[in-house]
């Protein structure tokens, strides 16, 4: 009723009264309905106070702050922050910090993002069902570990100290992989590897179930024309597994070109230390040990804004690319 | 047909053999673990625990329950998951059931609203200034302020979004009020959901620590992952000292106390592994 009053008052009224009416429309929408946006309440208040708050607060990126007179105190200073950490005292520690995030991300996606794929494949090679169900279980376990859990198994299991050796450190040792008696995680050189190797062991299992599930929805139909058709089985895969899961693998690539430049901070700060900062410190940690632990806020803040500002053209972009290629995005 | 049937056996064959040594590989950790932490000083030093246990000798779980310290952030480690997974439920729930509804007002912003944060969010300093700015330094403090995740959310959200609209409308027509909707039709009838996302709140309550160890200014409070941390870093630093004076291999101790915060996981395990990966693929990534 009150819809139609709107629209026949359309042609003669200003529109600010036109938006007055839509205003009071809502209200009464609301208060008819008011059972439904208090149960929205919550979700809607939580948002606001620790996700959308900070976000006003990544003002501090272009301030002087001062921790006394917080942050809407503090005073402006443009761009400044960002200017040095580009060519200021904490330059090369930030070039260093961005490479090493650019290039762990891409080792990870090339050495990393096949491995699920392949497991995926294998899982539904799999005849027996129950020997199949206890292979994933067996294999997603690492993922429900803490980061705190795997690190120390992994410092632990790879430590070499003058009366404990950690059994994976003998093995490196006895193959003559590494070097008798080297400190694996006290090596710049070996952090990379070591890192990459940890988050396949902790997600390629999990990682595996989206793909999983879309070569499972895949009809058997398909897999009987190849076979009609006197097709092998790698031939079965090229033409039928692969297409058939292709537009999972396009999602999970935008993803994770996405992420690509937030690389969990957690793993990385629990496993490095001032020998492998070389190689180990990402942008993440750089933030976390200069804003947070030097107390140089407003440039963590600036160098956190940098990073998620990259990470998030990259989705945008990404997705962009996808769209226009393959008709697959994430919106 | 021929040559199918042999090309596939030999790559079953192949698939087969990978699929073990990467199932092994996985478990080998957390069982190298515990027999390492349950092996005797003298063959673990001498590096012949590479499995199995030897010599076995329960003395560093001894250790382990005596320790007070240990008890206290056991106990507030399941005070942070029972209280904050309750917590992180309630505001999912609530959230997500009133997103599937077509008349919401302002619907669409209101779905962008929870799904922009999981593509940009504040960053770690303006996060961590907002936390101070609010006093989240307590126990309470770290069970509202965190762990509700827009993944979860989207995943309700398209589970309840499933349920028949008929269902729904019957219900309003019987002048049933949106509470007793929720509570009375929805929630029954996603229990599979709500098991799902109850249990992928709780390992991540369990399993917390960064914040945790920032945030908090009691020792009294610290959760076990803290406990932990904290231990694995001093001990490196000592057992090179004194590791000879002790009765027990320094590394079974860590070990063992790495054991006790996975032996929940491992407990409740079975039962997440029955639903969530039907979970993961119901959520699936669009907004």
């Amino acid at each position: 009723m009150s819809e139609k009053s709107v629209s026949l008052k359309k042609d003669i009224t200003p529109s600010k009264i036109k938006s007055d009416y839509k205003v009071i429309n809502y209200l009464r929408e609301i208060k008819v309905d008011w059972r439904l946006y208090l149960l929205l309440l919550p979700m809607v208040v939580w948002y606001l106070l620790w996700m959308y708050k900070p976000m006003a607060g990544l003002l501090i990126a272009f301030k002087n702050y001062q921790p006394n007179l917080g942050v809407m105190g503090s005073d402006w200073v443009g761009f400044t922050n960002f200017k040095t950490l580009i060519s200021g005292p904490f330059s090369a520690t930030f070039w260093r910090a961005f490479r090493s995030t650019f290039l762990i991300s891409l080792y990870g996606l090339i050495f990393g993002f096949p491995i699920p794929i392949i497991l995926a494949l294998f899982f539904s090679e799999m005849g027996n069902k129950v020997v199949r169900n206890v292979a994933q279980t067996f294999t997603y376990l690492p993922h429900f570990l803490s980061e705190v859990t795997i690190t120390g198994l992994m410092l632990t299991l790879m430590y070499h100290g003058e009366v404990n050796t950690g059994v994976l450190a003998n093995l490196l040792y006895q193959l003559n992989i590494v070097p008798e008696g080297t400190k694996l995680f006290q090596t710049a050189s070996y952090f990379r590897p070591l890192f990459i190797i940890t988050g396949i062991w902790k997600e390629s299992g999990y990682n595996s179930i989206v793909y999983f599930a879309a070569i499972m929805g895949i009809s058997p139909v398909l897999y009987e024309a190849v076979k009609v058709s006197g097709g092998n089985k790698l031939q079965e895969i090229r033409y039928v597994t692969f297409p058939g899961m292709a537009p999972t693998l396009i999602i999970m690539i935008i993803l994770r070109i996405g992420r690509m430049l937030s690389i969990g901070y957690e793993r990385i700060i629990l496993l490095y230390n001032e020998n492998t900062y070389e190689t180990a410190d990402v942008l993440s940690s750089f933030v976390f040990r200069v804003g947070l632990e030097g107390g140089y806020s407003a440039l963590g803040a600036a160098a956190g804004m940098f990073n998620a500002l990259i990470g998030f053209a990259l989705v945008m972009g990404a997705n962009f690319i996808s769209r226009q290629v393959s008709e697959t995005s994430l919106w | 047909m021929d040559r199918l049937s042999r090309s596939e056996i030999i790559f079953k064959t192949i698939a087969h053999i990978l699929i073990g040594v990467f199932a092994l590989m996985a478990l080998y950790p957390v069982v190298y673990a515990f027999s390492a932490s349950i092996s005797g000083k003298i063959e673990y030093e001498a590096g012949r625990v590479v499995f199995m246990p030897k010599d076995l000798n329960f003395q560093v779980y001894k250790l382990i329950f005596d320790d007070k310290g240990f008890w206290i952030s056991y106990i507030n480690t399941l005070f942070y998951t029972v209280f904050g997974t309750a917590w992180s439920m309630f505001v999912s729930v609530t959230g997500a059931y009133v997103l599937t509804k077509k008349r919401l007002l302002f619907r669409k912003q209101f779905n962008l609203f929870v799904v922009f944060t999981m593509w940009f969010n504040a960053g770690i300093i303006p996060m961590y200034l907002n936390y101070v700015n609010m006093n989240v330094n307590n126990r309470w403090g770290i069970v509202i302020a965190f762990g509700v995740q827009a993944y979860n959310i989207i995943l309700l959200r398209n589970y309840f979004s499933a349920i028949p609209q008929e269902i729904e409308e019957a219900g309003l027509v019987d002048g049933v009020n949106e509470f007793q909707l929720l509570g009375r039709i929805f929630l029954p009838m996603s229990k599979a959901a709500l098991a799902t996302v109850t249990l992928f709140y709780a390992t991540t309550r369990w399993n917390g620590y960064f914040w945790a160890r920032i945030l908090l200014t009691d020792p009294m409070e610290l959760p076990l992952q803290v406990y932990m941390r904290i231990l694995v870093e001093n001990y490196q630093s000592m057992i090179d000292d004194m590791g000879d004076l002790l009765p027990y291999a320094a590394d079974s101790y860590i070990y063992a106390i790495l054991v006790c915060s996975i032996i929940p996981v491992l407990i409740i395990y079975p039962y997440i592994q029955k639903y969530f990966s039907k979970g993961v693929n119901m959520g699936g990534v669009k907004g």
